[in-house]
């Protein structure tokens, strides 16, 4: 039986169309995964369902548990059992799980006229349900304390607090590491046996082979394909075909690599942490990147990766850092970022919106950020140098946009990430750190920031990939470190590693036993 | 590829919608008081009484774009009065020297407070809320309470001189009328240059006959505003310290690497710092120039009054915050010209002045200014919404 029916859905804004004729079934009891890339109109279609944009606002016919809704507001798909849970979390960092969970909800005291809260209850009612979603913490533990992993554990118990029929997760896992990813996923499938049915919008097609029971693409705005998991398992290659609608033959650009004398190294590399000032963060480090070669760090999420790049990028993280820097065997200052990038070195963010990005400015602003040099003359501007750069870095990555004039706010991930890449390409560094380079964008501008890593290897540079996507380390890198608590515990050829091969060196190192090479 | 004039408009009207509500409220003004607001003596008057709430726009703007906000600068006004009035009359100090004294003082305080702020990271609402006490009360003890007045004579120039007139005219001012002139021509050369500079590299230039539409009324109003003045006393000379100052920052905000990273601070200091930009001493040099800056006008203010009182600028950090907010500044940082907090100096008051003409009561010119305050943000942020 079907549980949600969403038939011929149109949406249009100011006369683009977003969604035009969209059909979604989700039976009862099913996870069902909705892929697309990234502006496809997956989130704009789940606002539609979750009354964001309220009956009238659209073309097209609801029905849940058979009969015809008409949402006016959050509030009434609440209130029917649909829950959705966004990308970014809406839990109140300085309040607790309990009062988060209960926020605008809360059990009040009888007699009170539902004016004082009843905190026995509401802290009751918590500790089941954390212990229902398998999160062992306090009731009373601040938000800002736990997680992103905890925390994603925390907004699927405020749904299930209030009696949630389907749940609907935006790209859950996208910020998490492999275990608590896991652990989220069988938390699905848990509360798929209890009856509670799912929309997962998901970039990761590994993790919706896992737990999927049916397939929607979503391409253009329009549904193109469904599968059904239930009886085969539908082959990767198969979906991102229908998502991109081409055929993807070779996932990552085929190379030759050049690699030449050895230009960037880093030294006995130590750093503390920026509060905690007794604990060491990064424990000795030691990395040679040479010429043309695409260099990959692996590891899970807190190994210290990006602590590692950041205390190296004008000491931008941590505190008390000790060890050299070398470039072509000459010792160079980097203690600020000025001077990071005056050696040619450029650092592209993980957060891409928090650090990399100024959102509210355009796109030919953001470009030029880290070397206004180069547009202007004695601290004076040049505005047509300037357009004329960004046009030009606009072509060359195709970054899809009206004009250079246009806000990078409303740029979707795949081209925003664009951006920061041109604003570290137009520095022309010799060292280029990409920080999870393809996080949360699409199979298409993917593929387009391989093609740009594997040019700028070829034109010379040092490229160094931290990725906590296994794969496109394996299919991007010559050679692989893999970091672990702050060290770097094993090192690989690019032919050599496996998946396999960085996870054993992972977990030994975890035990104490240093894997070797 | 250009747009057509009228889609051209109506993407723009928010650009210069702030400019034409100016427009609209001067012309309001104009016909409920017959005619007086726009006569030689009241537009000069209004220009000097609000020229320093401008000058003073012209930093806090640079403030408010960097995230932050001043509210010490009323209390520094008074105190740099007073400091002035203590060297000038008590000391009988020299206004060259004295002036220089003041200016660095202004600097000084600025840097205190930004030092606190920037490199402290305490909250600069907190710190100049601090400020604010400290320099009233400074000023309070400087003058041990009393006016001290008045100063030399060089000095009241200042505010109350104007341009000497070498070629004497007798109805008009001919000196000032043709620096007028030389500006309007100015504004008609730096245009072309930036419209020929735009084709240059293929940029996508204003549709011509807005722009030539657009030239001819700011020709216009520049013209017509120096031949009022013209025929009253001249161009005062707290114009032109005014129009220098205004034409410096809108060139450091627009085209120079130092004001855009300010705004880069402003829209996200994480990513301007990850892109190089020096952060913690752009915030603090911010502070230093509104120190600066509340030193001339404080200077200019006592020149005017042509004596130092305990309550000297009293309230002025209001009129100046909510000039920026009304020129579209936005208020958590990265947003806003220099321009606008000009135009809004002027809304305000132009407000004043023509309230005043009408006899409306100073209790009802509050609110009235209150509610005008809270409308300009209003339309801004539905508009930004709406789009």
């Amino acid at each position: 039986m079907s549980l949600l029916e969403m038939r011929g859905i149109t949406k249009r804004f100011h006369g683009v169309t977003a969604l035009s004729d969209v059909n979604l079934t989700v039976n009862s009891g099913e996870i069902h995964a909705v892929v697309g890339e990234n502006g496809a109109g997956k989130s704009t279609l789940m606002k539609v369902l979750s009354g964001v944009f309220p009956h009238g606002e659209y073309e097209g016919e609801i029905r849940f548990e058979g009969q015809e809704r008409q949402f006016r507001g959050i509030h009434d798909s609440e209130r029917t059992g649909i829950i959705i849970i966004h990308q970014e979390l809406a839990l109140v960092p300085m309040l607790s799980i309990a009062e988060n969970i209960f926020l605008g909800n809360e059990p009040t005291v009888p007699g009170t006229f539902g004016s004082v809260i009843d905190w026995f209850a509401a802290h009751a009612k918590t500790r089941e349900l954390l212990r229902k979603v398998g999160l062992k913490e306090q009731s009373g533990t601040l938000i800002t304390d736990i997680g992103v992993g905890k925390q994603q554990l925390v907004e699927i118990a405020k749904a299930l607090s209030k009696e949630v029929k389907l749940l609907i997760l935006d790209e859950p896992t996208a910020s998490l590491n492999e275990t608590d990813s896991d652990a989220l996923l069988a938390l699905l499938l848990e509360l798929k046996a209890h009856g509670i049915a799912c929309i997962l919008i998901s970039h990761k097609l590994n993790e919706i082979a896992k737990v999927a029971d049916a397939i929607t693409v979503i391409r253009d705005g329009s549904t193109v394909r469904s599968f059904d998991c239930r009886n085969a398992a539908v082959g990767e290659d198969e979906v991102i075909q229908a998502m991109v609608g081409r055929k993807m033959e070779d996932r990552y650009p085929k190379r030759t690599p050049q690699i030449g004398e050895t230009v960037f190294e880093i030294e006995d590399w130590r750093v503390h942490h920026p509060e905690h000032a007794e604990r060491l963060v990064i424990k000795g480090v030691n990395l040679q990147a040479r010429r043309g070669e695409i260099v990959g760090i692996a590891g899970l999420m807190g190994a210290g990766r990006t602590e590692l790049a950041m205390s190296v990028f004008g000491r931008s993280y941590g505190r008390a850092i000790s060890g050299r820097v070398r470039l072509h065997g000459r010792e160079v200052d980097t203690s600020t970022v000025e001077k990071a990038i005056r050696h040619g070195i450029a650092y592209v963010t993980e957060d891409r919106k928090g650090h990399g990005l100024v959102l509210e400015d355009d796109i030919r602003r953001n470009i030029t950020l880290a070397n206004l040099a180069g547009v202007s003359s004695a601290a004076v501007i040049d505005e047509g140098r300037e357009y004329a750069v960004a046009t030009d870095y606009r072509g060359k990555l195709r970054i899809r946009c009206a004009s250079v004039f246009q806000p990078v706010v409303n740029l979707s991930g795949g081209n925003q990430q664009k951006v920061v890449l041109a604003k570290w390409l137009f520095v022309e560094p010799e060292v280029l750190i990409l920080d999870e380079p393809t996080r949360g964008i699409d199979v298409g501008a993917k593929f387009e920031i391989y093609g740009l890593m594997a040019e700028l290897a070829a034109a010379g540079k040092c490229v160094v990939m931290i990725s906590s996507e296994m794969p496109e380390l394996l299919g991007m890198c010559d050679r692989i470190y893999v970091m672990n608590e702050g060290r770097f515990v094993a090192e690989f050829p690019g032919h050599e590693a496996t998946q396999e091969k960085i996870m054993r060196s992972i977990v030994s190192a975890g035990t104490g036993a240093r894997a070797a090479a | 590829m250009t747009e057509s004039t009228g889609s051209f408009l109506k993407h723009n009207l928010r650009e210069y919608g702030m400019l034409i509500s100016l427009v609209v409220i001067m012309g309001f003004f104009q016909v409920m008081t017959d005619g007086t607001l726009l006569e030689p003596l009241n537009l000069t008057n209004l220009v000097l009484q609000n020229s320093y709430i401008v000058i003073m726009a012209l930093g806090m703007l640079l403030v408010i774009v960097a995230g932050h906000i001043d509210l010490s600068v009323g209390s520094v006004v008074g105190f740099v009065g007073a400091l002035a009035a203590v060297l000038m009359v008590e000391y009988g100090w020299h206004f060259v020297p004295a002036t220089i004294a003041c200016l660095l003082a202004g600097a000084a305080i600025g840097a205190a407070q930004g030092w606190f702020v920037a490199f402290f990271r305490i909250p600069s609402f907190i710190v100049t809320l601090a400020g604010m006490l400290v320099f009233r009360g400074l000023s309070l003890a400087l003058l041990q309470g009393q006016s001290v007045g008045p100063f030399p004579s060089a000095f009241q120039l200042l505010s109350s001189g104007f341009i000497p007139d070498v070629l004497s005219g007798e109805s008009l001012r001919t000196t000032s009328m043709l620096l007028g002139l030389g500006a309007a021509v100015a504004l008609v050369a730096a245009k072309l240059r930036e419209r020929a500079n735009q084709a240059r590299h293929h940029m996508d230039s204003e549709p011509m006959p807005f722009f030539i539409g657009k030239i001819l009324v700011f020709v216009a109003l520049i013209v017509a505003f120096s031949w009022k003045l013209a025929s009253y006393k001249g161009l005062p000379n707290v114009l032109i310290v005014m129009a220098l100052l205004m034409l410096l920052y809108d060139f450091v905000t627009t085209r120079t690497t130092i004001g855009r990273r300010v705004y880069a601070l402003g829209g996200n200091e994480k990513a301007a710092r990850l892109s190089g930009v020096k952060t913690q001493w752009l915030s603090f040099w911010t502070f230093v120039n509104m120190g600066v800056l509340a030193a001339v006008a404080g200077l200019v203010f006592a020149a005017r009054l042509n004596t130092a009182t305990p309550k000297a600028g009293l309230g002025f950090e209001l009129d100046v915050i909510a000039a920026c907010f009304i020129g579209g500044a936005s208020a958590s940082g990265g947003v806003g010209k220099v321009l606008g907090a000009v135009i809004g100096a002027f809304v305000m008051g132009v407000m004043n002045n023509g309230m005043s003409i009408l006899g409306i009561g100073i209790d009802y010119q509050q609110v009235i200014k209150g509610l005008v305050l809270l409308a300009a943000v209003f339309v801004d942020v539905y508009n930004k919404r709406k789009s």
